[in-house]
This record gives structure tokens, sequence and C-alpha cells, in this order.
């Protein structure tokens, strides 16, 4: 089965977030009032074969955990969707 | 006869000739290493160097990590011999978890180019066994991603291990405790965002990087 995988990484609770900051403190200049708590993070998209939805699923945690992101400092989200179901 | 020091080229690195340069300049014998190389040769010892290696895509550091070079830093580290990280070094060797912690946007989101204090607080490390606790050094830093964290534990376990290494005196980047470098347990893997190989001329506005250079060569001649 072809699987398309996203990938949502975030700063974990408590890191600095100087972009998330950045751009709040930019908002009421804006005239955008009202929003608290931005943080940034960064959205990775990709296909992968597997058999499926829980070995797909496993792989994409490996990978994640391995290389898309830095566990010292970042966490992740994965949402699968199949692409095609032979 | 002079130590020997590897000083790694990543795709992107830019200040391996700066490190050459200045250990060739106090008596090393610098080599240049090319990540893609799954051996150090004969070295002593090995320079991570400041750059951008892999373009910093992804993260500083996390496609570096997986250069066929750094199994055999992590074997050279494993067996004692001194590995120095500066600036992407430094990158490169936390996302290798050969240091503990992480580097991160510095605060105010500013590309910091300038030149900082720092204090050498501890002289059991493979870079300040020259120096003095309590020396201030006048050394650069020229970085947008030095802003040095780690969690509660590990900063905790940092401070009673003694291996902060050394501390900026005006933190300029938002690093936890004012951590500009940190060693791991066994004393001999340094990472620190400053970059003592361009405090090693007088042309150069500093020589205050010398010590730290000159302790890596006695380090490595330790190990010899």
């Amino acid at each position: 089965m072809l699987f398309s995988v996203l990938v949502e990484t975030r700063l974990r609770p408590g890191i600095a977030d100087p972009q998330g900051a950045t751009i709040e403190r930019s908002l009421p200049v804006l005239g955008f009032d009202g929003i608290r708590r931005v943080r940034v993070g960064k959205a990775i998209r990709f296909e992968l074969d597997a058999p499926d939805a829980a070995t797909a699923r496993t792989h994409a945690g490996e990978v994640c955990q391995r290389f898309l992101i830095n566990p010292v400092i970042e966490a992740a989200d994965i949402t699968l969707s199949v692409v095609e179901a032979v | 006869m002079a130590p020997r020091i590897g000083v790694v080229t990543f795709p992107g690195s830019n200040c391996e000739l700066d490190a050459v340069e200045a250990i060739g300049g106090l008596g090393g014998q610098a080599e240049l290493l090319w990540h893609g190389d799954a051996s150090l040769g004969q070295v002593d010892a090995v320079v991570l160097p400041g750059g951008f290696a892999h373009g910093d895509y992804l993260r500083p550091g996390a496609i570096a990590r997986f250069s066929p070079v750094m199994d055999a830093v992590r074997e050279h580290a494993a067996a004692g011999g001194p590995v120095i990280g500066i600036c992407n070094g430094f990158q490169v060797l936390t996302e290798a978890g050969l240091l503990p912690g992480a580097l991160q946007k510095n605060r105010g989101l500013k590309f910091l180019c300038t030149t900082t204090r720092i204090r050498v607080e501890t002289t059991d490390s493979a870079l300040t066994a020259e120096a003095t606790v309590g020396d201030v050094l006048r050394i650069p830093i020229n970085h947008f991603e030095g802003s040095y964290t780690c969690d509660t534990d590990t900063l905790a376990a940092l401070r009673a291990d003694d291996r902060v290494v050394v501390r900026y005196l005006d933190n300029p980047n938002g690093s936890v405790d004012d951590i500009a470098g940190v060693c791991n347990d066994d004393r001999n893997v340094v990472g620190l965002m400053p970059h003592p190989e361009r405090a090693c001329h007088k042309l150069l506005g500093s020589t205050d990087g010398a010590v730290l250079l000159r302790s890596l060569l006695v380090s490595a001649a330790a190990v010899a």
C-alpha cells in the first residue's frame, strides 16, 4: 500500500521559540488582536510504501525520531492517509 | 613529533582552513579530512569546524551526523581521542549525541557576528587543560543557531560534573546558564560556539583563542 505521510514538527513545551515570539509581537502592530501562544514548527510530507497502516506508522515514527526531529527540543505528530490501497 | 590534528571538511564547511592555519601556527600538524571518508587516518585529534555542513538543511548538523566520517569520529571519541566541535561542529556533535543538549535559534532571531568574552570554567577538558579557571578570553562568535538548550536534569548534571567548559560573560544568544561550551563525561569531546581559531593572531584583534588550541595540542600529544 502507498501512504501519504504528514509529519508536523514542533518545539517541545518549555523550549523557547524565538520565531513564534517574534510573530506574536508583530500581530498587534498589524491590527490582529487576541492571538496568543504562537508556536512555529515545520511540516514535512512524503509518500511511503508499506504492507499496512500499522507498519507505515511504525516506519514513519522511526524516521521521525532518528532524523526528522531532534528529540532534545522537538516533538512531532504523524498523520497517515492511503494513496493507493493496492 | 608534532601532534596530528584532523580537520573535517563537510560540504558547506567554511572555517576548516582557519583551523588548519591556527593549529599550524601553534606548532601542530593539521590536515584536512573529507566527510565522505570512513577513516581518520593517523590523526591524534579531530576538529569539526564551523560553517554550514550540508547546507544546515533540516537542522544544523542533522545531516552531517550521518556523514561516513562520523562513525570514525565516534570510535575515536570512545577510545579517548580528543574531538573538538567549533560552532557548526558543536551543532554536529549534539545532533550526533556525542554531546548533550541542542543549539537553537538565537534569542531575538539575530545572526550574531561579534566578539564575546567567555570565562574558562574548568581546566579538566581537552580544550582547556592549558588555561586557568576564571580566565576571560575575547573570542568571536558567528552564528544564528547558537542558543544552547537542554532539559533541567541535563543542566543539573552538567553543573554537578563540572562539564560546562566556558560561559559567556554577556550572554549574547539566550543560552541556558550562559553556556558557551560543554564537554562529555570523559572530557575528551568538547563543543563551543565561539571560534578560537579566529583569535590566534594579533592581526585578528585577539590571541586569546591560542590557549584553547594549545590545550587541544597537549591533549592530542597525550594520546599520540
